[in-house]
């Protein structure tokens, strides 16, 4: 007997190491207890998209994947996190070196104060790198990559505040992308933008990702659904359900997921 | 955990009661043309051809509908898989209306022929198959699987029926060659009834998915399973 479910819109073959993968990662604030045993392999090369309620701890996992709970006053991470099979909560982890091989894009679009250029050019400046003409073709890849090149090479040594939300955005992620990452963590990334911004922004994610392994948190379940192949859903600190898009956002296993993303979740 | 979606949850069961009352119409179509060919009602035949009408707007204002909602709503996972349902149930049901007037069609030009009429037991066919159609959207209302699974076991019992009229109907024409035309005539007409349960185990797969969300071919007839003697074209004996 035929057995036909949704056709997926990209075929999903999975290679088999994970890019990154938690086993038992916990997170406390204090005394609350923010996420709860979450083991989840992250696939390289792929979109991955974790929804919830506010709350529910997405934004926390992604912030355990380059450490960014360590700047969080009493936060406590327990349990493991790898990056290519090596472990990120180690004490002799570089942290620093983490999290240019795993960066982040946050809600906001947070330019620094300084030319398009320079916002472009800090991350490979710190790391040491001086030359001209070796910053001039990361800056131009970085934009280029970043699909910003087009409208802002003439005017790359303008203050980058002077750009629209959107151009903040993708000037950002050029920020992120010149200093090389393999992880691409975006927080929210568009949820301060319009409409065509954000298809902008999505539209980037399916090019970066052929390079780059994303996760991305999103309040926007269509915009999870447009975007990754994979999705988790979190709920009160714990990872519900997590599986290909296609099958969560047709066939949920969990009756919480399917509330959800309903809109039936009060 | 609240519902918190009202509005939408209102428009879903308003589309759940216009897919019922197009189903509920071509039924009642399906039944007064069956009665038209069996009573020789010519006026009742020419009745159920322009009720035609009737069913394409309600198939266009459905469909719209469904258009609207998938714009407006984004549904999702069985709100998804519903308004999916609806979107290809009414195809079925629109195909059932444009039996039922093939059916009128041919009671009109059968009405001189009242022995070829009554060759086969074509109202205990019908019977069966609107049997099946009210099984598939009842199921659809009552989320009822095991009644969905009934319509698809009872195509079974249509497709050995629709079998053994054909062969009588075959028979009679082999017996007495005149009135071919009016005997082919009443070899469409159990094709048409047979068609249409095909239609209500279309509608009965429908419902299993909107509440397993597996899309599963349920007859026998539809499998794949088919073999060339279970549609008669050999000699073998009755199924």
């Amino acid at each position: 007997m035929a057995t036909v479910m949704f056709r997926r819109q990209e075929e999903v073959t999975a290679p088999p190491q994970p890019k990154i993968s938690t086993r038992n990662l916990n997170v406390y604030y204090g005394s609350f207890h923010a996420i709860k045993d979450v083991n989840l392999d992250i696939l390289p090369n792929h979109i991955t998209a974790l929804i919830g309620p506010s709350g529910c701890g997405k934004s926390t996992f992604l912030r355990c994947l380059n450490r960014m709970n360590d700047l969080i006053e009493g936060a406590r991470v327990e349990g493991s996190v790898t990056l290519d099979g090596e472990e990120v909560n180690s004490p002799r982890t570089d942290v620093v070196a983490l999290r240019r091989r795993v960066g982040m894009v946050f809600q906001r679009p947070n330019p620094f104060p300084m030319s398009i250029y320079d916002n472009v050019a800090y991350g490979p400046r710190i790391h040491g790198i001086r030359r001209r003409s070796v910053l001039n073709e990361i800056v131009e890849r970085s934009l280029r990559q970043a699909a910003l090149w087009d409208e802002v090479k003439d005017k790359l040594r303008q203050s980058a505040l002077a750009l629209s939300g959107g151009q903040q955005q993708r000037l950002c992620i050029a920020r992120v992308l010149a200093v090389e990452p393999e992880v691409l963590l975006m927080d929210e990334p568009a949820s301060a933008l319009d409409p065509t911004a954000t298809f902008r922004i999505e539209e980037l994610m399916q090019e970066l990702k052929s390079r780059y392994t994303i996760v991305i948190v999103t309040h926007n379940m269509q915009q999870a659904a447009r975007v990754s192949q994979f999705t988790g859903f979190f709920y009160k600190g714990e990872l519900y359900e997590f599986g290909e898009t296609a099958k969560i956002f047709t066939n949920p296993d969990r009756r919480e997921t399917e509330d959800y993303i309903r809109g039936r979740f009060g | 955990m609240t519902v918190v979606r009202h509005a939408f949850d209102e428009e879903l069961q308003l589309l759940q009661d216009e897919l019922l009352a197009m189903g509920s119409y071509v039924e009642q179509m399906l039944d007064h043309a069956v009665q038209s060919l069996c009573n020789r009602d010519e006026e009742l035949a020419k009745e159920i051809v322009r009720r035609d009408d009737v069913v394409d707007e309600m198939d266009v204002n459905i469909e719209m509908h469904c258009l609207r909602l998938l714009a407006l709503q984004q549904p999702m996972a069985r709100d998804l898989r519903l308004i999916g349902t609806v979107l290809k149930t009414i195809t079925d049901l629109e195909r059932i209306g444009d039996h039922s007037v093939d059916i009128a069609k041919a009671a009109i030009q059968l009405k001189d022929y009242p022995n070829i009429i009554q060759l086969v037991d074509v109202p205990l066919m019908k019977e069966k198959v609107c049997a099946m159609i009210r099984g598939g959207l009842d199921s659809f209302t009552k989320h009822d699987l095991e009644m969905a699974y009934d319509v698809c076991d009872m195509d079974n019992e249509v497709d050995k029926l629709y079998r053994r009229m054909r062969r009588a109907i075959i028979a009679a024409m082999q017996i007495n060659p005149t009135n071919l035309e009016a005997s082919t005539l009443m070899l469409l007409v159990i094709y048409y009834l047979e068609r249409c349960a095909d239609h209500a185990v279309n509608v009965a797969e429908r419902v299993v998915f909107v509440e397993t969300g597996v899309l599963r071919q349920l007859a026998a007839s539809h499998s794949g399973t088919w073999t060339p003697e279970e549609n008669g074209d050999n000699n073998s004996s009755e199924p």
